[in-house]
C-alpha cells in the first residue's frame, strides 16, 4: 500500500520538478512547484515526518509560493523557451552551449549520487528505522519536533528566528520605493560614492571594457572621460 | 519501501534543480530551480531522519525551509528592485561582475 | 729646502722623549687640509666674500708648518730609527689581511709632504687672486684642499691599504678639478679622459698589490719590505709581475707613455690646478710610487728596465711632441710629461735620491712656468694659443722674469736648480752600465730639445711686435675679450657659474699672485745648492734612512763622467737656447721652412704621435660598440623583449586567460559549482 502511495507521489515530485524547469512561462513553472511540493507534502508523511509535512505545505507552498505568485504578475520576466531565443531580445552571449553543458554537469552529479546511493557506496542505508509506537510524542509529532527545538536545538531555533528577522527587514528595504523621485531618475542619481569614486575605475565592467561601453550599460561613472575608452587594456 | 528509494528521488530532484539553474535565464525561475535543489535536499534529511529514528534530520530540514523562505524574500526583493531601475530581467545582461 | 739641524732639540724638553711625537706632526699634516675641506665644503654659503680662499690657504699653511716640524723632529731621530709607523686603529684584521689607519713617517714621505704643502701653499695663494670672479670660487679651494688631503693621505700612508685610497683619491680630486668648469663640454670630456685612464692605474696597483701581498703575507709596508728578501728570490715571475703592474699604475698616474693622453687634455682645468695637479704633486705619485717600493723593484730587475725604458721613451716622444705645440699650457704639460720620464728612469735604475731631487727642483720650476702661463693667458683675456701671443716683454716683465727664470731652470742651465738635478739623474743611469748608456744618450738629447721648446714659448711669447692685447697692456689697460669664448674650440661662453669668470688675473696687478711666484721663483733659482756634486749631499744623506736596505742606493764622489756630463748639459742647454732665438727670434721662417722639409716628421709630432687615435681605436671604439651592442641589441631586445616583455606577457596572458572566468554570467558560476561538486564528489566515491 505504502509502495504505491510511494510511487504516485514520487511521480508527483519528479514531474513538478521537470515542469518547473521545462515550462517557458515562468507562472506554470511557479505552479509546477506548488505540484512538486504537495507530492513531497506525501513523501514526508510516507516517512513519518507529519509535523514537517505539514509545515511544508502551510509555510511552502501556502506562503513562499504565493509570494512568488504575487512577485511573478508584477515582474512577469520574459517568456522563454529552452532553447535561448527570446520573443524580442537578440541571442546574447554564451545562449548557446548551456544546455548542453548543464545537462552534462547535472547528469554527471546524478550519475554520481545514483551510484553512490544505489551502487556499492552509502552500504548503511538499508536501515529499519525507528518502529511505529503511536502517541503525542513519538517519532515525528509536533510535540516530538517542539521538545527538540526547545531542548537540543533551542540556539538553532533562535537563530533561525533572527535570520528571519533579518530577512524580512532586508526584503522590505531592497523593494521599497524611495521616496520622491522617478524611477527614471534612479538611475542618474548620483550618490556621494559616485563622487569619491575615480574615473574609470569605478566598477569592474570599466575597468575591463573601458568608459564607452560601460556608460552605455549605464553604470558609468557621472562625468564623461574623454580620454577614450581603450576597450579592455591592461 | 527501503530508505534507496527515496533517495534517489531526492538526488534526481537536487540534479534537476541543478540543470534548471544552470539553463534558465529569468532569474525568478532560477530562484525556483534553487528550491528544487533545497527541497531535494530536504528529502534525504527527511529520509534519513527516519532510517536513525532521530529527530535531528527533521530539524535541520525545518530550518532549511525557514532559510529557503529567507532567501526566497530577499531574492525577489531584489528582483523586484531590479525591475524598477528598469534593467533586464535576464541574468545574462545582469553582468556586473564580469572582470 | 734648508733643513735646520740645530732644530730637534727645540722641541725636547730634555734629551729624552719629545713633548710632542713625530707621528702626531705626521697626523696634523693630515687634518688640516681634511679640515680645511670639510669647513669651505660645509659651510660655503656662510663663509663671506673670498675668505674661503683664505681659510684654505691658511690650512694648507699649517700642513706645511705641521711637516717643517715633522721634519725637525724627525731628525731628532738617531739615523736608523727614522722610519716611525703610527697606527690610528685597526680597521680590518680579517682573514689574514692586517688593515690599519697608519701612516709612515720617515725620511722619504717627509721629503714628499714637504714639497707637496710648500708647493701647495704657494698655490692656493695664487689662486686666490687667479680665481677671484669665478663663481665657483669656494667648490674650487674645497676641492684643491681635498687634493692635497688626498696626495699627503698618498705619500703619508704606512700601508697598501691607505695607499691604494690615497691614489683612488688623487684620481678623484684631479678629476674634480679638470672638470671644474663643468659647463664646457671640452672640460668635462678631459675630466671623464683622465679619470677613466686613472683607473686602469688603480687597477694595475690593486693587483700589483695583490701579487706582492701574496706572498709576504702583509699590507704594512716595513713589515712587507723586510719580508721581501725572504719570500721572494730575484727575478722571479710573481713579484716581478707584482712589480709590473704597479708600474702600470705608476705610468697612469704619471701620465707615461702610452697612458699619458689623459695629461694634455687635463689642461683644460684652470691654470693653478694644472700648476699644482699636473706639475708639482700628483703626476709625481708614480715617482714616490716606484721610490717607494725599491725592495720590491731591486728583487725583479725585469720591471726595474721597463720602468726606465719608457721613462726615456716618453722622455723624448713628449720633448719632440713639445717642440711643435701651440697652446702654451700644452707646452708645459708635454714638458712635464718629459721631465717625469727623467725621474721615473731615474728611479728605475736606483738613483732614487736623484730623482727625489729632480722631483722637487722640478716642482718649483713648472709650477712657477704654469704660474706665469696663467699671467699671461689672462693678459691675452684667456686665448692660449702661441700663434695668438707676442711681444709681451715690456707689458709684462715681470711675468717675462719669471718665464726666464723657469726656463732657465727647466733646460738645466747652471746655477738654476734643474741643471745639478736633470744630470745628477743621467750620471747614475750611465753608472749602471751596459745598455743604459743609450738611456744617457737620449737623456741628452731630451734635454737638448727640452731647451729648445721652452725658449721656444718664451720667444713666440715675449718677442716681437707686440699684438693688440699687448699694446693696451702697456697702455695700462687689461684686454678683456668682447665676449668670453672656450680657447680649445671657441665656443662662446658666459660667465656663469660652471664658466670661467668675467675677469681676468695677471701677475703685474695681484700681488697674492706675485708673492706666490717670488717664492717659487726663488727655490727654482736656489734650491738645487742642496745637492752639489763634490760639495754637499744633503738629500742623499737625508733620504739614506728610508733606502737602508737597497743594494742600488750609494752615497758617494763621482768624478770624470761627473764633469763630463755637467759640462755636456750646459752646452746642449746653451745651444738649444740659441737655437731657439735664432728661429724664433731672428728668422722665423727658419721654422716655416723645416715644417715643409720635414713635412712627416713633423706631422707626427703636431699629431702627438697618433696616441690618441690608436687608443680610440683599439680601445675606445671597440668599447663604444661594445655598449652600442649591449644598449640597441642585448638589453632592447633580450632584456626588455624576451625577459621583461617575456615574463609580463606571460603573466598578462595567464591572467587574461583566468579573467575569462570572469564572465559575469550567474549560470556560468552556477554550473561551476555544480561542476566542483560533481568532482568532489567523484573522489568520495572513488575513495570508498
Amino acid at each position: 500500500m505504502s509502495s504505491i502511495l510511494f510511487f504516485i507521489a514520487a511521480i508527483g515530485v519528479i514531474a513538478g520538478a521537470i515542469g518547473v524547469v521545462t515550462f517557458s512561462n515562468p507562472f506554470y513553472s511557479v505552479l509546477a512547484l506548488v505540484g512538486h511540493l504537495l507530492s513531497l507534502a506525501i513523501l514526508f508523511l510516507l516517512l513519518r515526518a507529519e509535523f514537517v509535512a505539514a509545515a511544508q505545505v502551510v509555510v511552502y507552498a501556502g506562503a513562499v509560493m504565493v509570494l512568488y505568485v504575487f512577485v511573478v504578475a508584477y515582474v512577469g520576466g520574459e517568456e522563454q523557451s529552452l532553447n535561448g531565443t527570446l520573443t524580442r531580445r537578440s541571442r546574447s552571449r554564451g545562449a548557446d552551449g548551456r544546455k548542453p553543458t548543464g545537462a552534462l554537469f547535472a547528469g554527471a552529479l546524478l550519475v554520481e549520487l545514483l551510484i553512490a546511493l544505489l551502487g556499492s557506496g552509502l552500504k548503511a542505508v538499508e536501515g529499519a528505522g525507528a518502529p511505529y509506537a503511536p502517541g503525542p510524542t513519538t517519532f515525528g509529532t509536533p510535540a516530538y519536533i517542539g521538545n527538540l527545538l526547545l531542548t537540543r536545538f533551542l540556539i538553532v531555533f533562535e537563530a533561525s528566528s533572527l535570520l528571519l528577522l533579518i530577512a524580512a527587514v532586508g526584503g522590505v528595504v531592497l523593494a521599497r520605493r524611495r521616496g520622491g523621485l522617478d524611477d527614471d531618475d534612479e538611475r542618474d542619481r548620483l550618490t556621494p560614492l559616485d563622487l569619491l569614486r575615480p574615473r574609470g575605475t569605478g566598477t569592474m565592467v570599466e575597468g575591463v571594457e573601458g568608459l564607452a561601453l560601460a556608460h552605455a550599460r549605464g553604470t558609468a561613472d557621472f562625468e564623461d572621460d574623454d580620454s577614450g575608452a581603450h576597450g579592455g587594456g591592461w | 519501501m527501503s530508505i534507496g528509494w527515496y533517495l534517489a528521488v531526492s538526488a534526481i530532484v537536487f540534479c534537476t534543480g541543478a540543470f534548471g539553474v544552470m539553463t534558465r535565464r529569468n532569474p525568478l525561475v532560477v530562484l525556483l530551480c534553487l528550491e528544487l535543489m533545497l527541497n531535494g535536499a530536504n528529502l534525504s534529511l527527511i529520509a534519513f531522519s527516519r532510517m536513525w529514528g532521530n529527530g535531528d534530520g527533521q530539524i535541520l530540514a525545518i530550518i532549511v525551509m525557514t532559510v529557503a523562505a529567507c532567501e526566497v524574500c530577499i531574492g525577489l526583493g531584489m528582483i523586484v528592485a531590479i525591475h524598477r531601475r528598469r534593467l533586464p530581467i535576464d541574468v545574462d545582461e545582469l553582468r556586473e561582475l564580469q572582470g | 729646502m734648508l733643513f735646520v739641524l740645530g732644530g730637534p732639540r727645540a722641541l725636547r724638553a730634555n734629551s729624552g722623549d719629545a713633548l710632542v711625537s713625530t707621528t702626531t706632526f705626521g697626523w696634523l699634516v693630515l687634518a688640516f687640509p681634511l679640515l680645511g675641506t670639510i669647513v669651505i665644503g660645509a659651510g660655503f654659503k656662510k663663509l663671506p666674500g673670498r675668505s674661503a680662499g683664505w681659510i684654505g690657504t691658511a690650512a694648507i699653511g699649517l700642513a706645511f708648518l705641521a711637516a717643517l716640524a715633522t721634519l725637525i723632529s724627525l731628525q731628532g731621530h738617531a739615523a736608523d730609527h727614522r722610519q716611525l709607523v703610527s697606527s690610528l686603529w685597526n680597521y680590518a684584521s680579517t682573514v689574514g689581511i692586517d688593515a690599519q689607519m697608519s701612516i709612515l713617517v720617515d725620511p722619504l714621505s717627509v721629503f714628499m709632504i714637504l714639497v707637496v704643502t710648500g708647493i701647495s701653499t704657494t698655490i692656493h695663494l695664487y689662486s686666490v687672486a687667479y680665481m677671484d670672479e669665478d663663481r665657483g670660487f669656494a667648490r674650487y679651494f674645497a676641492y684643491l684642499n681635498f687634493f692635497v688631503f688626498s696626495m699627503l693621505l698618498l705619500v703619508l700612508a704606512g700601508n697598501f691599504l691607505l695607499l691604494i685610497v690615497g691614489w683612488a683619491f688623487v684620481g678623484a680630486a684631479s678629476y674634480l678639478l679638470i672638470s671644474f668648469w663643468y659647463r664646457r663640454s671640452t672640460a668635462t670630456k678631459a675630466g671623464i679622459k683622465a679619470f677613466v685612464i686613472n683607473v686602469v692605474g688603480d687597477v694595475g696597483l690593486v693587483l700589483g698589490t695583490y701579487f706582492l701581498f701574496k706572498h709576504t703575507g702583509t699590507l704594512d709596508f716595513l713589515k712587507a719590505f723586510k719580508a721581501a728578501p725572504d719570500v721572494f728570490s730575484s727575478g722571479e715571475g710573481d713579484v716581478t709581475a707584482g712589480c709590473l703592474l704597479l708600474l702600470v699604475g705608476a705610468f697612469a698616474k704619471s701620465a707615461q707613455i702610452p697612458l699619458h693622453t689623459w695629461l694634455p687634455d687635463a689642461m683644460e682645468g684652470p691654470t693653478p690646478v694644472s700648476a699644482l695637479i699636473h706639475a708639482a704633486t700628483m703626476v709625481t705619485a708614480g715617482v714616490y710610487l716606484i721610490a717607494r717600493m725599491h725592495p720590491f723593484f731591486e728583487l725583479a730587475p725585469a720591471a726595474q728596465d721597463v720602468g726606465a725604458v719608457i721613462g726615456c721613451a716618453t722622455l723624448v716622444i713628449a720633448a719632440t711632441i713639445a717642440v711643435t705645440q701651440t697652446d702654451i699650457k700644452r707646452v708645459i704639460a708635454y714638458s712635464t710629461m718629459s721631465q717625469i720620464g727623467y725621474m721615473i728612469m731615474g728611479v728605475s735604475v736606483g738613483a732614487y735620491a736623484a730623482g727625489m731631487f729632480h722631483l722637487m727642483t722640478h716642482a718649483f720650476f713648472k709650477a712657477l712656468l704654469f704660474m706665469s702661463a696663467g699671467s699671461i693667458i689672462g693678459a691675452m683675456g684667456g686665448e692660449q694659443s702661441l700663434d695668438k701671443m707676442k711681444g709681451f716683454r715690456k707689458a709684462m716683465p715681470f711675468t717675462f722674469a719669471c718665464f726666464v727664470i723657469g726656463g732657465l731652470a727647466l733646460s738645466g742651465i747652471p746655477p738654476f736648480s734643474g741643471f745639478f738635478s736633470k744630470d745628477e739623474i743621467l750620471l747614475v743611469t750611465a753608472e749602471r752600465g751596459g745598455w743604459h748608456w743609450a738611456l744617457y744618450v737620449f737623456g741628452y738629447i731630451g734635454a737638448f730639445m727640452t731647451a729648445i721648446y721652452t725658449f721656444r714659448m718664451i720667444f713666440r711669447a715675449f718677442y716681437g711686435d707686440p699684438v693688440e692685447q699687448a699694446k693696451e697692456l702697456e697702455g695700462g689697460h687689461l684686454y678683456h675679450a668682447p665676449e668670453p669664448t672656450n680657447p680649445a674650440n671657441g665656443e662662446v661662453e658666459d660667465t656663469d657659474v660652471g664658466f670661467p669668470g668675467p675677469t681676468h688675473a695677471i701677475a703685474e696687478r695681484a700681488m697674492p699672485m706675485r708673492v706666490a711666484m717670488v717664492i717659487l721663483a726663488i727655490g727654482a733659482v736656489g734650491a738645487g745648492l742642496v745637492q752639489i756634486p763634490n760639495v754637499d749631499y744633503v738629500i742623499d744623506k737625508f733620504l739614506e734612512p728610508s733606502f737602508a736596505g737597497s743594494a742600488l742606493y750609494t752615497v758617494h764622489t763621482r768624478d770624470g763622467l761627473l764633469w763630463f756630463g755637467l759640462a755636456l748639459g750646459t752646452l746642449l742647454g746653451l745651444a738649444g737656447i740659441a737655437v731657439a732665438w735664432r728661429i724664433w727670434v731672428k728668422q722665423p721662417s727658419i721654422a716655416v721652412t723645416a715644417r715643409t722639409r720635414l713635412r712627416p716628421l713633423y706631422t707626427l709630432f703636431v699629431n702627438k704621435w697618433y696616441f690618441d687615435e690608436l687608443i680610440a681605436a683599439l680601445i675606445v671604439k671597440p668599447a663604444a660598440l661594445a655598449g652600442h651592442f649591449a644598449q640597441n641589441t642585448f638589453e632592447r631586445v633580450f632584456v626588455d623583449g624576451a625577459i621583461v616583455g617575456g615574463t609580463s606577457g606571460l603573466v598578462k596572458a595567464g591572467s587574461a586567460s583566468v579573467r575569462a572566468v570572469q564572465t559575469g554570467l550567474l549560470r556560468y558560476y552556477a554550473a561551476l559549482v555544480v561542476l566542483g561538486v560533481a568532482a568532489l564528489g567523484l573522489y568520495f566515491l572513488l575513495q570508498t
